[in-house]
């Protein structure tokens, strides 16, 4: 059985990989925290009462959701130095390399998902919470940071990591702009070596156990929350 | 020291509130009842400015509440209010409940905060329960700490809201009794229930709601005894007689 195969390739090649793998990890993490920053700031003006916060907040949600994410990571990689040229005047200018341009790629689009998963969040804490919170002098700024989005953040936990997990998976869209995930890791080894059904199988395993032992500790979580509620 | 003045509110075309108008004086007990729907709830809440309504005014201590430069947080930090459903805050245990506001709103220290909480659990009788969270606690104690954490804030005025509403029946009196002691103590109180033996017993004057008019405003002796209105002669029957 499997002639003609060669797994010791992945053995070989596994420090490479766990290379890309430390790039995918780092780059979700980065664009998880930036993006649910920017998420609740968006989130707080799709809630506001002004049409100058609910508007652009809305706009800018509806169109990052209605692009493809690939589209948005072309933007940022090409167009942001083609506008530092034109900003600074300068033809040399450099653009902001191609990591930062997926970083901030990536938080601005995970950031109009989270809005849209925050907003509902910060719904779902009962009108009865803001009035107390408010009758006792608290002001909005206080009542959000230390009633609502606690409470809003508790309830979201399990929707935010499941975000996170396919944040995890569209982080391999990077080889688009020449970085090196684990699955560009991957993908350069089968190329190099033709080891193509080892290495893809490797991958697709690997994202398995990832995903799979993640979605697992969301459950986990999820139950553990409602009992303790 | 309570205010209102023609106090009018709509729901887009709904009118919830016509023309209310009454006062609550330093040291008086006012009790607001009426059908559920007659907008009780919603005149209390616009005390404290949680509603907004467009026609009329209400003072607080000479300080209106309508006008646009009032500092509604501070305001509202010097009126407790407990709720129906207690709205304790569900993430903090019981002491950081009673804490919360005293640090963030009057600027007391951690330890000032700390010990007016006990002191006050202590008079509602929960020094036990301090480190709980709300979860953890009966309604009725939930209720008693409500009344603890408004009264954190050495408020000049304390507004009930149907405190006694979502409480199983064993439980009423424990959150009335508390209710009393304050009266009796002399605080200014205006409160919303149905506990008819609780307005007997401390109330000074009974003001009677139907359909967003205040139909009936009068001392407790005469609200009792020989009620207007039709509609609050009906209404007395009805919960008198069961």
């Amino acid at each position: 059985m499997f002639t003609g195969f060669d797994f010791d390739v992945i053995a070989r090649s596994l420090p490479y990989m766990g290379q890309g793998m430390l790039f995918s990890l780092g780059l979700t993490f980065l664009s998880m925290l930036g993006g649910i920053f920017l998420g609740t700031v968006l989130a707080l003006m799709r809630l506001a009462r002004f049409k100058v916060l609910n508007v652009p907040a809305g706009g800018y949600v509806n169109l990052l959701r209605s692009t493809p994410l690939i589209l948005v990571i072309f933007w940022f990689y090409f167009l942001v130095p083609l506008a530092l040229k034109k900003i600074s005047g300068d033809p040399y200018a450099q653009g902001i390399g191609p990591f930062y341009s997926a970083l901030i790629a990536f938080t601005m689009f995970e950031a109009a998902y989270y809005c849209e998963i925050i907003r509902a969040g910060i719904q779902s804490v009962p009108r009865g919470q803001v009035h107390a919170a408010y009758a006792l002098g608290l002001t909005y700024g206080q009542a959000m940071m230390k009633v609502i989005l606690p409470q809003a953040f508790r309830n979201m936990v399990p929707i935010l990591l499941t975000q996170g997990i396919i944040l995890f998976q569209d982080t391999s869209l990077v080889y688009v702009v020449g970085l090196t995930d684990f699955m560009g890791a991957a993908s350069k080894v089968a190329q190099r070596d033709g080891r193509l059904v080892e290495l893809y199988l490797f991958a697709a395993l690997i994202y398995f156990l990832f995903c799979f032992s993640a979605s697992y500790f969301v459950k986990w979580l999820q139950a553990r929350y409602h009992v303790g509620r | 020291m309570i205010e209102i003045k023609n106090i009018s509110k709509w729901y887009g075309a709904f009118r919830v509130l016509t023309d209310c108008t009454t006062k609550v004086d330093k040291s008086e007990v006012v009790v607001v009842c009426g059908p559920s729907g007659s907008g009780k709830s919603t005149l209390i809440k616009c005390v404290n400015g949680l509603e907004p309504f467009q026609q009329g005014d209400i003072f607080v201590d000479g300080i209106s509440v309508a006008a646009k430069g009032t500092n509604l947080p501070k305001l509202r930090s010097r009126i407790g209010m407990v709720f129906q459903n207690f709205e304790l805050f569900p993430h903090m245990n019981v002491t950081d409940n009673i804490t919360l506001a005293q640090i963030k709103v009057l600027g007391r220290s951690q330890e000032e905060a700390r010990e007016k909480a006990h002191a006050l659990l202590k008079r509602v009788g929960l020094s036990e329960q301090a480190p709980k969270y709300p979860g953890q606690l009966s309604g009725g104690q939930q209720q008693r700490v409500a009344i603890a954490r408004a009264l954190a804030m050495d408020p000049i005025a304390m507004l009930f809201d149907e405190p006694t509403s979502a409480l199983d029946p064993e439980m009423i009196n424990e959150v009335l009794d508390v209710m009393v002691e304050l009266a009796q103590e002399g605080m200014t109180m205006m409160v919303v229930t149905h506990e008819m033996g609780f307005a007997r017993k401390v109330a000074h004057r009974v003001v009677f709601m139907d359909e967003g008019r205040i139909v009936e405003d009068a001392a407790k002796e005469d609200f009792f005894g020989k009620p207007r209105s039709e509609r609050a002669v009906q209404f007395l029957s009805k919960i008198l007689h069961h």
